[in-house]
């Protein structure tokens, strides 16, 4: 029964989420809630490829970076509105992606998390030379970017209710395929690939389309955010740092699972927050990550949901 | 009859190595085709040949007359051509039924997931795991990783079957229900190619037998006939006078 309300269970926690600081007015818990929900976005695509499929991307912020550029370089030179610029760069990170994955999935355990990792420094030189998109400067969004939506106080609420809505958007997808006959291909690439493939599982097609599909979100997510930002610069948009974040928020939460993901990245979000404003973790909060990281597969490889699933088995039917 | 596979003059050299020279082999419709020989003679490596796992350097594989050489082999699956390998590979993190869907829904039927779930029981009752639908395949035993091996491969409902020692390192108990199903399936219309080394097994399931030596075709016939083949005797069974205690090993 759980399983069938499980949509409706996300939406309603969706709309809960978007109504919160709207209903209060806080605009400060917005701001937090809003950066939250960008990293269960990164979190949750990251987890079709790292947790269904078994592929570490270490690259994957250059969906979310690449996406922004896109988006808006067509809306400050070329007046889109900012939804169809978002949807076109979403578009044609997907498509780049599609082709790249055909390539770099042939690579497997290290050898592709490294080409990963180099696929988003290449993008990242490539755009830091790359005059018409500002160069190492980046794009400044004129002020009356913002006067389609009503205003830069509107704008912020409409962007925030976007995101959540991506967000929302990201959780469904991922629990539609893990319900699917992709998903459980997918799965059982992510469990042996070879075997997956003796038993008939197109793997290089899958593999492909599932890189593909973890790009289109991230990359949407990127253009709303940076428009939001009014500024785009290549040291913000394909931080390398933020890629591994996303990966410790997976692993937090538990790879594989369709909230676990989320659930990381609210949780590791959200402390990040307390701790970057307490005075003594605040240079420290990268070797905090990494230590987390550590700590979680060397101890609990599942995460949090695999450590209630392996306590309470039962939970498994149900808690995906 | 008809062949359902065909392989014609197969070949593959590993490095300096001829892994496989010159092979030809029929399965018939409803046929259990032995194929034995000494360790190394290139028999796993015939199995790749055929579903694709590596290209042959000559020759081709037929399938119901159609050319799957140099398939991958989740094509040749889809074909209908479904295998069990020797060393199991069962996906550890997924269920019994999981796995056996897998095979289901990506096999020659290419069902989708509802009615691959439930062919996929049916699969895995047939071949006595019906109680351990829910379980996680890591915590099967050997033998029940091996059945799981075989209802992973029938779950497609092939029309060929490869399977690769699926006796071996079961008791005399597991391994005479394991030979009880593999008569089930050949009545089903499944044709098998088996590599056994378990003679007592290979000699009384298989309607023909193919011996391999040194990646060559030692001999060929019914299993009464390699048994009485001085050549074959040489390379393989052993001095006759020893046999009964040659069956024990292994």
């Amino acid at each position: 029964m759980w399983r069938r309300a499980f949509p409706w269970v996300i939406a309603s926690a969706a709309l809960l989420y978007a109504l919160f600081p709207y209903v209060t007015n806080d605009v400060q818990l917005r701001e937090s809630l809003l950066l939250a929900a960008v990293y269960i976005i990164l979190a949750s695509n990251l987890n079709l490829v790292i947790g269904y499929a078994g592929y570490v991307n270490f690259g994957n912020i250059v969906f979310f970076g690449l996406g922004g550029y896109i988006c808006l370089y067509l809306v400050n030179d070329l007046q889109w509105p900012v939804i169809l610029a978002a949807l076109a760069g979403a578009a044609g990170v997907s498509a780049l992606a599609l082709v790249f994955g055909l390539g770099i999935l042939r690579l497997r355990g290290a050898f592709f998390a490294l080409a990963t990792i180099g696929v988003n420094a290449a993008i990242a030189q490539l755009v830091t030379n790359f005059e018409p998109w500002g160069g190492a400067t980046g794009i400044y969004l004129a002020i009356d970017a913002y006067e389609p939506l009503g205003g830069p106080m509107q704008a912020l609420w409409t962007i925030y209710l976007l995101i959540v809505g991506l967000m929302a958007a990201s959780l469904l997808a991922s629990y539609a395929i893990r319900n699917s006959k992709f998903g459980l291909g997918l799965i059982a690439i992510g469990e042996n690939e070879n075997a997956a493939a003796v038993l008939g599982v197109p793997t290089p097609l899958y593999k492909a389309l599932i890189y593909s599909a973890s790009a289109f979100l991230p990359a949407m997510a990127g253009g709303l955010y940076f428009f939001k930002s009014g500024i785009i610069e290549p040291g913000g948009a394909f931080s390398l740092r933020t890629s591994i974040e996303a990966i410790v928020m997976v692993m937090l939460g538990g790879s594989g699972t369709v909230i676990g993901p989320a659930l990381g990245a609210f949780l590791y979000e959200e402390s990040r927050g307390y701790l970057l404003t307490a005075e003594a973790f605040s240079h420290f909060q990268l070797v905090i990550a990494g230590t987390l990281l550590l700590m979680i597969v060397t101890f609990v490889p599942g995460g949090l949901l695999g450590f209630v699933h392996r306590w309470w088995p039962r939970t498994r039917r149900w808690l995906e | 009859m008809t062949a359902l596979l065909s392989v014609i003059g197969l070949g593959k050299k590993f490095g300096g190595l001829q892994a496989v020279q010159d092979l030809d082999l029929t399965l018939n419709e409803g046929e259990i085709l032995g194929l034995i020989g000494p360790n190394g003679a290139g028999k796993s490596t015939v199995f790749n040949l055929i579903n694709g796992v590596f290209p042959p350097d000559a020759g081709r594989a037929l399938l119901e007359g159609r050319e799957i050489t140099g398939e991958p082999p989740y094509r040749v699956a889809r074909y209908g051509l479904a295998r069990a390998h020797q060393i199991v590979q069962p996906l550890l993190g997924m269920s019994v039924l999981d796995n056996c869907t897998v095979g289901a829904c990506f096999g020659r039927e290419n069902l989708p997931l509802h009615r691959a779930r439930e062919v996929a029981r049916e699969v895995a009752q047939g071949v006595g795991l019906g109680d351990r639908l829910d379980t996680l395949a890591s915590t099967l035993t050997t033998a029940g990783k091996k059945r799981l091996e075989l209802a992973r491969a029938l779950s497609a409902r092939p029309r060929v079957l490869l399977l690769d020692e699926v006796l071996a390192g079961l008791n005399p108990t597991e391994s005479e229900r394991m030979v009880h199903t593999l008569r089930r399936i050949r009545e089903s219309g499944i044709a098998i190619l088996m590599i056994e080394h378990i003679m007592r097994a290979v000699m009384s399931l298989s309607d023909r037998i193919v011996v391999l030596n040194l990646g060559r075709k030692l001999a060929e016939g019914t299993p009464q006939e390699i048994a009485n083949n001085p050549e074959v005797i040489a390379a393989y069974l052993g001095d006759p006078q020893r046999m009964p205690e040659a069956e024990g090993v292994e």
